[in-house]
């Protein structure tokens, strides 16, 4: 790690030594060896508290040989480079976990009843989430059908009619707060807006989807406009000069050159609200059967599923329990196929503009 | 992030391609849908507020013995603005060093070929849905705390935050922090580093050249240069930490209170988790209620972002 950056120090303080290449590595290998054995003498092994002890050890052991051998400042440098690689791997380590605990405990019911039959008239153990799954595809869907092409023209109003106008100022600033609205004020919202028309007992899957668009929409603008900005301007004027009209040239030149990219971002941007729980447990409501008709009634989704089999388990807690996990897993590895689709896509098919 | 402020202005939206008239009419018409489709956000940013109000009104002018748990609706929200703040303070303080230290090792001191796949890696983090993490919360990291926090009510238990009695279940603030905590390391992360890597190489190298070590050269250079980055990424991390509601709803076993202490069993609640807990079984002013204490959080997040975002623009203009 030390010796592959660019910017490290042109060499060891005047006089002094330099510790061996393999010093980080060599050093943290024996701080484990001793924190292992240490807690494993103590009676109290864990791997959690081992790793723990292992970055303390090591750092002191670094910085004290360090400072030996080199000098002060050198044993700084090592000090807070070991720091942060130790809080980089501490900010990492819950991934794995997650990732690790999911797929353990998710795979018990990971079956093919879980993906073929609903809850309905399942008590105690049995019972799948087709019903959430499909709810989950029809309200993202509906979602997606409204966010794009209203995220998709704001965009274009942004790169390519905003000019430098005070319109396209607040317009960007204000999607970059709308970024941040809570997702249950999202769904709030949404709720409000049906409640008025409808009466405050409506439940209906559209109602999700549009809490799911005032999510959506503010990250699509996003993607899309970085995206629009980086087709290069000498595309439209070669198109302007042959005398195409603007709309035309957008939809015909600038459109397909960022398209790569725009799939990739609306990808993103579902793969980012299809996890969604808060907003939909207020608008969709949670129902047992399947129910594939956004317009009609309530509407699972697996996000809600999860949280209603986790916090009403019923009799059979851990059948409910494994069910839970089973769709947390479905939902995570929905999440990840999305994100390296997305990727891909745009690794196999965005390279044109760069 | 971008304010977009390298755009070369083009010409507007009806100077060019006159040749035909159905261009015209398709200008008009196409300029005319994209703005359209730009004023709806600004209505729907305003709609989220009004249909909020005209829900919340009701609430606002029942009597206390209508409301849930028959207080005043300020005594109502109050403790779980309480809630809402101590819990995403406690997560940004724990989140802000941890994200710091991944945006420089993804920007600085990672082999230049590892840096894009690591910093995908904590992407990922960000994409884990939070009903996710809130299993988490609860089925792991919950049950593996308990220790940790006995521990610290046994040694440190006269620091006000760890007075406990510690909880035997795990299904406290400091963990429900915790996991906001990771949950906004991306977030804070992403911004930071976007900054760290932007610092002028000739600041960098001035440093290196006089004989910097690279722990000197980033307190010098680079930290200084993303400072606002820092405090922005904060702002917005925040901002995300105070509207959290699943993860918070299936870790916290709240009770209402107004306490300082992150340790023991009983909690202050947050708005969003109380909504989301409350709202199914609510009907009638109960609803209303939820909804004022929706649009409370919306006005507490609005600001925080909006200042996030002041800040980060006017890093930008520099």
């Amino acid at each position: 790690m030390e010796s592959s950056a660019a910017t490290r120090p042109l060499g060891p303080a005047l006089g002094g030594g330099t510790l061996p290449k393999w010093a980080p590595g060599g050093v943290i290998a024996v701080s484990a060896a001793i924190s292992a054995a240490g807690l494993a003498a103590a009676g109290s092994f864990t791997v959690a508290l081992t790793v723990l002890l292992t970055v303390a050890v090591s750092g002191a052991i670094i910085y004290f040989w360090s400072r030996a051998v080199e000098d002060a400042r050198q044993a700084k440098n090592r000090l807070m480079t070991h720091a942060v690689v130790s809080a980089f791997g501490l900010a990492v380590l819950p991934l794995f976990s997650l990732l690790y605990e999911v797929i353990s405990r998710g795979s018990h019911r990971f079956d093919s009843s879980f993906f073929t039959e609903s809850a309905r008239g399942v008590i105690g153990e049995g019972g799948g989430a087709s019903h959430a799954i499909v709810g989950t595809l029809v309200i993202t869907g509906v979602a997606t059908a409204i966010s794009v092409p209203i995220g998709l023209m704001a965009a274009i109003y942004l790169t390519e009619y905003g000019g430098t106008g005070r319109l396209r100022k607040w317009l960007t600033f204000f999607v970059d707060v709308m970024t941040g609205i809570p997702s249950i004020v999202a769904g709030l919202f949404a709720f409000a807006v049906f409640a008025i028309f409808f009466g405050p007992g409506i439940r209906l899957g559209v109602m999700g989807s549009v809490a799911l668009s005032v999510l959506m929409i503010p990250i699509v603008i996003r993607s899309a406009e970085e995206i629009l900005k980086i087709v290069p301007n000498h595309l439209r004027e070669a198109s302007y000069a042959l005398g195409t009209p603007k709309w035309k040239t957008i939809v015909k030149i600038v459109l397909p050159t960022a398209l790569a990219g725009l799939v990739t971002g609306v990808m993103l941007a579902v793969a980012r609200i299809i996890g969604e729980t808060a907003p939909l447990l207020v608008t969709t409501g949670v129902v047992d059967s399947m129910n594939a008709n956004p317009f009609n009634g309530r509407m699972q989704n697996l996000a809600v599923y999860a949280f209603g089999e986790y916090r009403n388990p019923g009799v059979a807690k851990d059948a409910a329990f494994d069910r839970a996990w089973a769709a947390a897993l479905t939902l995570i590895a929905i999440v990840m196929i999305l994100n390296l689709f997305a990727r891909l896509v745009y690794r196999r098919f965005g390279t044109e503009i760069r | 992030m971008e304010a977009g402020t390298d755009i070369t202005p083009l010409p507007g939206p009806f100077s060019l391609g006159e040749g035909s008239g159905r261009g015209r009419v398709g200008d008009k018409m196409f300029g005319s849908a994209a703005t359209a489709a730009g004023l709806l956000i600004l209505a729907t940013l305003a709609g989220v507020a009004i249909f909020l109000i005209v829900k919340a009104i009701p609430a606002a002018t029942a009597s206390s013995s209508e409301l849930p748990q028959g207080k005043t609706l300020v005594g109502y929200i109050a403790p779980l603005v309480f809630g809402t703040v101590l819990a995403a303070t406690v997560a940004v303080i724990v989140a802000v060093p941890l994200a710091v230290a991944v945006a420089l090792f993804i920007s600085h001191i990672a082999p230049r070929r590892l840096a894009m796949p690591l910093a995908y890696l904590v992407d990922l983090l960000a994409a884990v849905p939070s009903i996710v993490y809130g299993l988490w919360g609860i089925f792991v990291l919950g049950p593996a705390a308990v220790g940790v926090m006995q521990w610290l009510d046994d040694n440190l238990g006269f620091i006000p935050i760890f007075k406990g009695p510690a909880s035997a279940t795990g299904r406290t603030m400091l963990v429900a922090s915790l996991v906001m905590a990771v949950m906004i390391i991306p977030i804070v992360s992403a911004v930071a580093r976007e900054v760290f890597t932007q610092t002028p190489r000739r600041l960098q190298e001035g440093a290196i050249a006089l004989g910097a070590t690279r722990w000197e050269m980033i307190r010098m250079s680079v930290l200084p240069f993303g400072k606002s980055a820092v405090i922005s990424g904060s702002m917005l991390g925040l901002g995300r930490a105070l509207g959290e509601t699943m993860a918070v709803a299936i870790i916290l076993s709240a009770s209402g209170v107004v306490t300082f202490n992150l340790i023991s069993q009983s909690n202050p609640s947050t708005i969003a988790a109380n909504i989301a807990l409350q709202f199914p079984e609510s009907s009638g002013i109960a609803v209303n209620t939820l909804i004022a204490s929706g649009l409370v959080l919306f006005a507490i997040t609005l600001v925080v972002n909006m200042i996030a975002r002041a800040i980060i623009g006017r890093t930008n203009v520099q």
